[in-house]
């Protein structure tokens, strides 16, 4: 077992990490406008708007996340739309993760106190004043520890995008054991790096928190943002 | 191309076979692991033993931050390696139900904190040993209300189950992949993976929810 040969693959290594970053990223971003989009709709006093946005997310939670990526590259173009793999990868994760994502939107949301929204009605705001200047604020830190395990979960998810082409970090993992042998020693350090920026997104999230929260008045210390936390799984059944 | 459904019909036998064959049985293996191992997890982290305790806490961390897909490849590499070549749906159940042990271990944590202190007071003041008290007294209570938890994991297991496409369990996905690849046909049998997905993950997870609201007024 001898990890020598890997200073060669050093470059290619760090490319993989980049995609994975890259793909995370941009996948949360993807999820956040979804989220977003169908967790307002979801609300939503009209039943067909509900109705459709209900069956979005629950088709998107309840199917598995593999079947929708390889819908979206192998089924999709048979239909005459076909999009690159790394459009597909940010298409299938914004999607799924959006759906599980537009849950914690309404969940936050409605976790806002009454007396609040009486609040905006007596000042006679408009309903988007409502949301955008007093609800979404103070829903806003509610969402993020909950975004922030999502946000894991699509990073443990991430190498996926392997089968559908993408050469993620796991991807060139995967040609190193296949050219240098010593598997478990490529995957013994991919285990590692993969646990460093779950780290490094997990404190990301908290600064974000921290700093939401002092927007709201309510201050936490350095320690209390660095301090290690493992991520908590979403009650992450469809429906 | 437009949906073909004689085709559909078709493929639907050798989806569904794989579905019962290996989905719903690495489903089921790997939660019975996981509830088991996730418990032994929980109390070793609850009555602190020495060494134990952080180990497993460190243990639990680590493999709650790390993807399935890497200690999928992990084990499938490194147990030949140590002598011990397994098939590919013992490494899958491993991995799937050690995974999600970690996740149990919290849950049941959660549970084991919310049996009240009077609970525990009364265990002492009955001169209980700690064996009768964990079996009797605190688990029925603590395991009684994270249920639902529990079942939303399971849910959410069956779901990650074809990543075992990655050591080439053939199970459903796998499964409708290959077909949609010899027949050129990738529409109906990766749509009907999905369907079968979301037929049974859907009640299931509404049937939680029932579960849940009982629990909370019983």
């Amino acid at each position: 077992m001898s990890g020598l040969e890997i200073g060669a693959w050093a470059d290619e290594l760090l490319a993989g990490v980049w995609v994975t970053v890259y793909i995370t990223v941009l996948s949360a971003c993807a999820a956040v406008v979804v989220a977003f989009a169908l967790g307002l709709t979801v609300r939503m006093q009209h039943i067909v708007p509900r109705t459709i946005a209900r069956v979005v997310i629950e088709v998107f939670r309840g199917t598995s996340l593999l079947v929708q990526l390889f819908w979206l590259f192998y089924a999709l173009p048979l239909l005459g739309y076909s999009m690159r793999p790394v459009t597909v990868g940010v298409v299938a994760f914004g999607l799924n993760f959006g759906a599980y994502g537009a849950e914690v939107v309404r969940g936050a949301i409605n976790a806002v106190p009454k007396a609040q929204w009486e609040g905006t009605i007596a000042l006679n705001l408009s309903p988007y004043q409502r949301m955008r200047r007093v609800i979404l604020p103070q829903a806003y830190p509610l969402m993020i520890p909950p975004f922030g395990n999502l946000l894991i979960q699509m990073l443990k998810s991430t190498p996926l995008v392997f089968l559908i082409t993408l050469t993620d970090l796991t991807a060139v993992a995967d040609q190193y054991r296949a050219s240098e042998g010593n598997e478990g020693f490529i995957f013994g350090v991919l285990l590692v790096v993969y646990f460093v920026l779950a780290y490094v997104f997990t404190v990301a999230m908290r600064l974000l928190e921290a700093r939401a929260k002092a927007r709201l008045g309510q201050r936490e210390s350095a320690r209390e943002v660095l301090a290690y936390r493992g991520p908590m799984e979403q009650e992450a059944a469809g429906g | 191309m437009t949906w073909d459904m004689d085709y559909a019909l078709d493929v639907l036998p050798p989806i569904l076979e794989a579905f019962l064959r290996y989905t719903l049985l690495v489903t089921v293996l790997a939660s019975v692991l996981a509830a088991v191992l996730g418990l032994v997890f929980a109390v070793v982290r609850r009555v602190r033993v020495p060494v134990l305790t952080p180990l497993t806490t460190a243990f639990v961390e680590f493999v709650r931050s790390t993807p399935i897909p890497i200690q999928l490849f992990f084990l499938f590499y490194v147990l030949p390696e140590a002598g011990l070549t397994l098939p590919g749906l013992f490494v899958g159940v491993v991995t799937l139900g050690v995974h999600y042990a970690c996740y149990y271990s919290e849950v049941y944590r959660a549970g084991i904190d919310g049996v009240p202190k009077g609970q525990w007071e009364a265990c002492t003041s009955l001169s209980m040993s700690p064996r009768y008290q964990w079996q009797h007294v605190v688990l029925p209570q603590a395991v009684r209300n994270v249920l639902p938890a529990l079942g939303n994991y399971v849910i959410s297991m069956f779901k990650e189950t074809p990543f075992l496409f990655l050591i080439a369990v053939p199970e459903m996905v796998q499964e409708a992949v290959a077909i949609g690849g010899r027949d050129f046909r990738y529409l109906e049998p990766v749509t009907i993976a999905g369907l079968i997905f979301l037929a049974a993950s859907y009640p299931s997870s509404v049937a939680i929810r029932r579960l849940e609201k009982r629990l909370v007024h019983a």
